[in-house]
């Protein structure tokens, strides 16, 4: 057992895969000598040579159109997006490309793809360096999206990302990265994407949530339970797709009543399809209207702390959103 | 003469790979008329034409290891698909979008190739979009041999990737990003831009401030060549030299065919509102089928009596095909919700 940061344990798994698969590269902006500009991927560009750790010229578009390519000529790319919010240029790469590899040429051809994408608000990042992007990939045919939030879950998810055949959307909480800790096993098995975390089992209320907001939802189920008796069961997602939709399921059973907090702004936010599937599949265990908790509809996280603070949902107004749900 | 240094590539081609070229693109014309007919008839919902292009992209394509060098091709690229081995069934198949449609089972418009045995890629309508995946392509080969996982000399691998694509699409950030990348890692990929003169409807003049595609080359460290994309065994020699420089690891060229399509843009088009029938007509005249058999002619290759066999053996081609694919089943109309995600390799799932 290790303790770990967020940006520790994905470290550890590209040190991994580089070492244990010599298919596995990586490339983006400023991975080489410079280890990535949050450090991600400190120390390999001198353990493994710019062969393997290749800094990329400035294109996103072709940090994703090379990635395809040689993921169809069989290697494993690890691509690096510097932020979410300079993913749009590849865009139609990602969408266009390599999500619809598989069905276009009827199995023909497959993209083992992995993009690595930090996302979301952290202070001082702005407007274009807080973006949240999970709802507008979500809806696409052909994608996995990953979202860890745990140390441990980032280390075997990015193991199981690599395994995957397809290509896997990565999303790292940046503002998690030095903030997130935990313990992460000497030895685990990867995890393939798809199974969500039961990170609090609890009878009163069900919480989803990813990412960064897994992280705070657990501190408020805690609140909750020694503040005010309410037994809260968290459920982090880890994969938005294929969305883990038995867990989804199963938890309402249970408890009747579900919350979603997300980061990303509300409207067609990803939590407007839990809500759609809760309405559509558990519409009989509802025991009060599905509650979502998300950011306001404006660009991204404002500049100014004060802004910042209002628009990004945290451990109080989580709590909040239980007591109003709880209480209905 | 006697003695004389070779100093053309073509010159050494057999006469069987000469005549070969001409059965090619002979087999592509035939089958591309016949798929306009049959859209006339209504009996066939689209139809996107290389009339015009053949020389230029069966010429290409002999350069390269055909079956074994990766392909990223367009959507105007049939007789390329041909001269890779692709079959007139295969197209005919595609063009009635049959559940048997070997490049995207009736799910993609006709000519979107796709051909994982020939190492074809799985093309999009977006123009330029392969640009940046042939240079990833491109960068596999070159990671594979300096990782030692091949032989750089070793012809049954790929040894480059070729990619193709129509000048205006040049003007795409995809095109200038990925050649971009191959230029600054000195990478292994033949660009192949089929100029035509147009991009649907808006003339060269009009998509860049330059008369040559090739003189872009320079801003990405490649060799940049033009050459007459009607004469095969010309862009044959182009495309040769551009890749041996390929093979022998000196970085990425870009090989300009000069070329007119002789059809309108695609079986929706009506061309008439943008190209006079004058022009039409004089390339008409230059047309690169019509040029190559009198070369073969010339040279003694072809005989009148061999025009006429080749003629009817491509006819009796294009018939069988067509007949096998209208006579073949359609995909069930469920199968439009055939699986978009690859299956976990067994022992993972
Ligand atoms: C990104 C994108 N924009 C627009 C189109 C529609 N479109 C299809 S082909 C074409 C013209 C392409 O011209 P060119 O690159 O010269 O190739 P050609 O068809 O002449 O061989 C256009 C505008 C498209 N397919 N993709
Ligand atoms: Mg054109």
């Amino acid at each position: 057992m290790a303790d770990m940061t967020l940006i520790e344990a994905i470290r550890c798994a590209l040190d991994e895969a580089l070492a244990q698969d010599g298919r596995v590269f990586i490339t983006g902006e400023d991975i080489g000598r410079r280890g990535g500009v949050f450090r991600a991927t400190q120390g390999l560009y001198e353990k493994y040579g710019a062969r393997r750790v290749m800094d990329s010229p400035l294109t996103e578009m072709g940090i994703v159109g090379v990635g395809i390519g040689a993921a169809l000529a069989d290697l494993r790319p690890v691509c690096e997006i510097q932020f979410a919010d300079f993913i749009h240029p590849a865009f139609n790469q990602i969408v266009g490309e390599a999500a619809r590899m598989y069905y276009r040429s009827a199995g023909g051809w497959r993209v083992p793809l992995v993009i690595r994408v930090p996302y979301g608000a952290v202070p001082g990042g702005g407007l274009y360096h807080c973006q949240s992007v999970e709802a507008l990939f979500a809806h696409i045919p052909g994608l996995k999206i990953v979202v860890p939030s745990t140390p441990r879950d980032a280390r075997r998810l990015l193991h199981g990302a690599i395994l995957d055949p397809n290509p896997v959307l990565f999303l790292e909480t940046k503002y998690g990265y030095r903030q997130i800790r935990g313990e992460v096993p000497e030895r685990d098995a990867p995890l393939l994407p798809g199974p969500a975390r039961i990170a609090r089992s609890g009878v009163d209320l069900s919480l989803f949530a990813w990412g960064l907001m897994a992280h705070y939802a657990e501190v408020a189920a805690e609140r909750a339970a020694r503040e005010d008796g309410l037994d809260v069961e968290v459920v982090d997602l880890r994969t938005l797709h294929p969305l883990d939709r038995d867990s989804v399921l199963t938890s309402v059973s249970k408890t009747g009543k579900a919350l979603v907090v997300h980061e990303d702004n509300r409207t067609m936010g990803f939590g407007a399809e839990i809500a759609a599937l809760l309405v559509d599949e558990a519409f009989e265990c509802l025991d009060g209207p599905v509650k979502r908790l998300a950011a306001p509809d404006v660009p991204a996280a404002p500049f100014n702390r004060g802004m910042f603070d209002f628009f990004l949902p945290g451990p109080d107004d989580i709590l909040a959103a239980i007591r109003d749900l709880a209480a209905y | 003469m006697p003695g004389e240094a070779v100093t053309r590539p073509s010159q050494v081609l057999s006469d069987d790979t000469l005549l070969e070229m001409y059965r090619l693109m002979l087999l592509s014309r035939r089958l591309d008329e016949r798929a306009w007919a049959l859209h006339r008839q209504g009996r066939v919902q689209f139809h996107v034409s290389a009339m015009g292009h053949e020389a230029t992209q069966v010429g290409a394509a002999f350069a390269i290891n055909r079956g074994v060098d990766y392909v990223v091709p367009y959507y105007r690229d049939l007789a390329m698909a041909i001269a890779l081995g692709c079959s007139a069934l295969d197209f005919m198949l595609g063009l009635f979008a049959r559940r048997d449609d070997p490049w995207s089972a009736g799910r993609q418009m006709p000519c979107h190739f796709s051909d994982r045995d020939r190492h074809i890629i799985s093309g999009s309508s977006t123009v330029a979009t392969q640009v940046p995946q042939a240079a990833g392509l491109a960068f596999a080969v070159r990671y594979r041999q300096r990782a030692g996982l091949v032989d750089p000399q070793d012809e049954t691998q790929p040894r480059l990737a070729l990619t193709s694509l129509g000048e205006g699409s040049t003007n795409q950030g995809e095109w200038h990003e990925g050649m971009n990348w191959a230029g600054v890692q000195c990478l292994p990929l033949v660009c192949l831009v089929e100029n035509n003169r147009y991009a649907i409807s808006v003339p060269q003049t009009e998509q860049m401030a330059i008369p040559s595609v090739a003189t872009r080359a320079a801003g990405y460290g490649a060799q940049g060549e033009s050459v007459d994309g009607n004469d095969v065994l010309a862009v044959y020699d182009a495309m040769h030299a551009a890749v041996q420089r390929a093979y022998r690891g000196e970085g990425p060229s870009l090989v300009e065919a000069h070329t007119y399509r002789l059809t309108p843009h695609t079986s929706d088009d009506d061309d008439r509102s943008y190209r006079s029938r004058e022009e039409v007509a004089a390339a008409g005249e230059v047309e690169p089928l019509l040029r190559y058999r009198s070369v073969l002619l010339e040279r003694g290759l072809l005989t009148p009596k061999m025009v006429d066999d080749l003629e009817a053996q491509a006819r009796a081609r294009v018939d069988e095909a067509q007949r096998a694919a209208e006579a073949a089943p359609e995909p069930a109309p469920q199968e439009a919700d055939s699986p978009v995600l690859a299956p976990l390799p067994e022992g993972l799932a």
